[in-house]
């Protein structure tokens, strides 16, 4: 069983750490139970069903730190692994940004376990991607998808006497339908703690519809256009914007948060003003455990407020540097919106692009953090307030820190990844070239 | 996390949060255990057999079994200080069967008799399960059982053995090199791979395979604090299928120019100094003007090119659609290929698959289906001549046997078609850099690999690089900032001008190359001489925030 009660972990840690000889030690213990299926051209290609528990055993003398980990619990195992995680802190170089462990902490509930999704079987699988190639089979269209769920739990104990546990559930699932002809493709992906939310079927559904709709593509020129980004297209451009929400790399001059002649941007308006993103681990729509892997309690956090950044992430080891409390950045991530949906948004756009998803982003340049990549499964030219015909993808050049300062509206927002993200109208969206991609 | 995400974070100088977590490498074991010697190839055999065994009496028509032992170590370190010094071991077994016509994979790390017995029958029962909704049965190319054979990577010193603190004190001087010479800020790390593999199959096959690979890199970031700006230059090393004899480098080994470059061998002290002096030179480089370019392309900077765009398209279960959700399909089309004239680049383009290479990253002596290494022309004075296939891809592009491509990643993935080294041949006519050079009236000369992007189907791509030299009227005339060239991979291909010759051949190559679902890495060299494409579009990638 790799799922453990927090009793259960609670016993295996203090057992571990009556071991310890060492100045310090810090254990986490943690395990995983999940399966998946991937299918292609309509059939089933891959199937796996996986669990398990390890065990981590971080010991130190002075500031010289050595981990070792295990995936046996007999006495003896838990015994040597202490010992090794001793002996190799005898080996280690001194750290000189060592930070001690810290004392006890108070977190708030967390909401990321739902008995249903951890009950999910083989057959469950089998049955969810059974419907998904009905859709297809039925529409006489390929599909190609991945669904897979988990069961997790996390734990960590340390010489201080800090206890932290976490048991979440999880299901994504993602399909890719195309025409048999190779001129049509459509996509989508989503992901829940709840297997109740996660309707195979209807997302199935979405695909086949833009498979059929992005059908006989017509290029146009590529320029700046007012585009409408579906949730999932807004994501892939925010997802790497937030890893430069860290203080250490804008304090050392290396990120889109430096300032010209030291220090960073924070309390500065970066974004245009209905711009307002917060992060929040007990938020039911995307709930997250509420530690951080070390141990510092993950809270309601607002960073950035009508445009204004109001905070940057701090580790321990900064935060002490800079005199200010530790902040763990957070996955939860709420872009606040509005209440208008994807429909409405295209009806108030004269002319415009609708982008269902964005493919193969990379960075071009950390300092503005500019962005390339494609468009892919279903990109269609809007005016007047409809969806004239679907458009060929095109490659873009942007950043999303200029696509923040181009807002013209933002939808409501909808669970994508692991946070919830609106659909985002923006002016003046760069596309650089065309691409044939189907 | 996966190494791609360590390599990302070792690379961006995110020293807060190194290390991270290790625990999808293996278990961290104490550097001394690393050298132990594995279990004995005999009793492998004797397991293997069990696993063979209870697979066919559960109703299997073929099986194998993969024993693995999979150490790796990682040595990171940041301007002064030690980041991380970590060896993982990941030990265990897959089992994969073919029964009533469909695959089946299971897989465990108790490594006894009773648990591989376990194992290869949950994988028949997987198998049995899955071909209620499996369409066509697997159709496996005939395979000759091998005996008992061995391979091993040729190597002089094996990295495992060379002292942490050699690696430690080696790092810590490339950073103070750095820092001597202009960076604001140095990473630095080696890593280094060790895959013991033994694999048996129903064909009468027991290969006992020792392989290794080594990447040491750096990246270096200069800071401009009065102007804001900031450029970084990473090394130009490459990592490869050798040991730690890679970090000796010979006079033979270094190619001059604009910079030194090198081939079998790398000088990490040499080129830390050169990234430092770059990148100071970057942050006052003037930007570039858009437009069409000629473009030399040294092979640190070609090899991405060509991984993306012939490796990835020429990939047989892309073009069928198995990667349709993930990584994308293929333009290059079953069609194209029947046609025997698809013209995927000009007549100077020979383009070749290469198991077998010394010092590769590919190079193996049997693939992880029991199939020999070879090497065979995909690209033939142009024209697209052939695939990268597995043993139950094989009829469809009418072989009799696999090309060998087939590879997981540990002992606890299924194995599946993975890209061989795919290399662009050298020109046959005497050429060297300088004389190319001098022929180009308005060009870019691009030195490393930046970044990189390219559409599902491999048609449309936009790719970075280190450093950016200007040429004009046949001479360099000083460094360019903000390049990046967007092309089309069969125009891009057909503009191919001018091949040097063998003697500026060099490999490049990905350590961490992500493919599948759940996605697996995989490591492939790209070999090359430096080349010229003609009139290429370049844009300018500076912005204001």
């Amino acid at each position: 069983m790799a799922i453990l009660s927090k009793e259960e972990a609670q016993a295996i840690l203090k057992k571990v750490l009556s071991y310890s000889k060492a100045d310090a030690c810090e254990i986490s213990l943690s395990g995983s139970d999940g399966g998946n299926i991937r299918y292609a051209r309509n059939a089933v290609s891959t199937a796996g069903q996986i669990s398990t528990m390890d065990l981590a055993v971080s010991s130190t003398f002075g500031k010289k730190t050595g981990t070792a980990t295990i995936n046996e619990f007999d006495d003896a195992s838990l015994q040597k692994v202490v010992k090794r995680s001793e002996e190799l802190a005898m080996l280690a170089p001194e750290n000189p940004e060592y930070m001690p462990p810290l004392e006890p902490q108070t977190y708030q509930e967390s909401k990321t376990y739902n008995e249903k999704t951890a009950a999910i079987t083989p057959d469950t699988r089998a049955e969810m991607v059974a419907k998904s190639l009905s859709v297809s089979k039925s529409a006489s269209l390929e599909a190609a998808g991945f669904l897979e769920n988990s069961t997790r739990f996390r734990s960590i104990m340390n010489s201080k006497g800090l206890f932290a546990y976490n048991k979440g559930t999880n299901v994504s699932f993602s399909v890719t339908v195309r025409n048999q002809q190779g001129t049509g493709s459509g996509y989508i992906e989503q992901d829940f703690n709840d297997l109740d939310k996660m309707d195979t079927l209807a997302l199935s559904k979405i695909a086949a519809s833009k498979a059929n709709g992005s059908a006989g593509a017509k290029a146009i020129e590529p320029g700046k256009y007012t585009v409408i980004l579906e949730p999932l297209a807004a994501s892939d451009m925010l997802g790497n914007m937030f890893r430069g929400f860290d203080a250490r790399s804008a304090d050392e001059g290396r990120s889109f948060m430096s300032k010209k002649g030291g220090g960073t941007r924070l309390g500065e308006q970066l974004f245009s003003e209905n711009v307002n993103i917060y992060s929040d681990p007990t938020n039911a729509d995307v709930p997250s455990a509420t530690w951080s892997g070390d141990g510092i309690p993950v809270k309601r956090t607002q960073w950035v407020e009508k445009g204004v950044i109001k905070n940057l992430s701090y580790s321990r080891y900064w935060a002490s540097q800079k005199g200010v409390q530790p902040l763990p950045f957070n996955s939860s991530i709420v872009l606040e919106g509005g209440n208008q949906s994807l429909e409405d948004l295209i009806k108030s756009t004269e002319k415009g692009i609708l982008v269902t998803r964005f493919w193969y982003i990379r960075f071009v340049d950390p300092q503005t953090l500019l962005l390339t990549g494609l468009t892919r499964d279903g990109t269609f030219y809007i005016e007047n307030g409809e969806i004239k015909f679907p458009v060929k993808n095109f490659r873009f050049n942007e950043s999303p820190v200029i696509m923040l300062n181009n807002v013209e509206a933002l939808g409501k927002p909808v669970r994508t990844g692991s946070g919830m993200i609106p659909p985002m109208k923006i002016r003046d969206f760069t596309f650089t070239s065309l691409s044939d991609a189907v | 996390m996966k190494r791609k995400d360590f390599l990302y974070l070792s690379g961006m100088g995110m020293g807060a949060l190194l290390l991270p977590d290790l625990s999808a490498f293996g278990n961290p074991i104490d550097p001394l255990q690393a050298l132990e010697g594995g279990v004995d190839a005999k009793i492998k055999k004797e397991l293997a057999d069990v696993a063979l065994n209870a697979a066919k009496a559960k109703g299997a028509t073929y099986a194998d079994i993969r024993i693995g032992r999979y150490l790796n170590q990682f040595v990171a370190t940041r301007e002064k200080r030690v980041q991380g010094v970590a060896n993982t071991e990941s030990y265990g077994v897959g089992v994969r069967v073919l029964a009533n016509g469909c695959w089946g994979f299971a897989a465990t790390n108790k490594v006894s008799k009773e648990d591989i017995a376990k194992a290869a029958e949950q994988a028949v029962a997987v198998a049995k399960a899955n071909s209620k909704i499996q369409g066509e049965p697997v159709q496996l190319a005939k395979q000759k059982g091998y005996g008992e054979v061995s391979w091993k990577t040729p190597l002089e010193i094996n990295a495992f053995e060379v002292p942490v603190k050699e690696k430690v004190d080696l790092l810590l001087q490339v950073n103070d090199i750095a820092m001597q010479n202009g960076a604001s800020f140095v990473n630095s790390v080696i890593f280094a791979v060790n895959e013991q593999k033994f694999f048996a199959s129903t064909d009468g096959s027991y290969i006992d395979q020792d392989v290794h690979r080594i990447y040491p890199s750096f990246n270096v970031t200069r800071i401009d604090r009065a102007s804001g700006k900031f450029q970084t230059r990473s090394s130009l090393s490459s990592p490869m299928g050798m040991g730690y004899e890679y970090m000796h480098a010979r006079p033979e080994d270094k190619v001059t120019g604009v910079v030194t470059r090198y081939k079998g061998r790398y000088d990490m002290l040499e080129d830390a100094k050169a990234a430092a002096l770059d990148a100071t030179e970057k942050v006052k480089a003037k930007s570039v003007e858009p437009g069409k370019y000629d473009l030399v392309l040294d092979p640190s900077h070609l090899w991405l090119t060509i991984h993306e765009s012939v490796g990835h398209p020429t990939e047989l279960d892309r073009v069928l659609g198995y990667e349709a959700n993930y990584a994308g399909t293929s333009f290059l089309t079953l069609d194209k290929w029947r046609s025997k004239k698809f013209k995927f680049g000009s007549d100077k383009v020979n383009v070749i698959a290469d198991k077998t290479q010394v010092g590769s990253l590919g190079a193996v002596g049997y693939d992880d289906e029991g199939v020999k290494c070879k090497k065979w022309d995909i690209i033939k004075d142009g024209v697209l001549v052939n695939y990268q296939a597995i043993r139950d891809q094989a009829h469809i592009i009418g072989l009799e046997e696999s090309q060998g491509c087939c590879y997981a990643q540990g002992w606890d993935d299924v194995q599946f078609q993975r890209m061989p080294n795919i290399s662009l041949q050298a020109g046959k006519d005497k050429l060297s850099v300088d004389d190319m050079i001098k022929n180009v009236e308005k060009g870019i000369y691009i030195i490393g690999n930046g970044s990189f992007s390219i559409d599902q189907q491999r048609y449309n791509f936009q790719f970075g690089g280190q450093t950016f030299y200007e040429i004009k009227n046949g001479k360099i005339a000083g460094m360019l900032n903000d390049v990046a060239y967007q092309s089309n991979t069969q125009e891009f291909w057909n503009s191919c001008s001018a091949i040097c010759d063998q003697s500026d051949y060099r490999l490049g190559g990905s350590f961490n190359d992500g493919k599948g679902q759940p996605s697996q890495s995989s490591a492939v060299s790209h070999g090359s001489a430096t080349t010229r494409f003609n009139g290429v579009n370049v844009i300018n990638t500076a912005r204001k925030i």
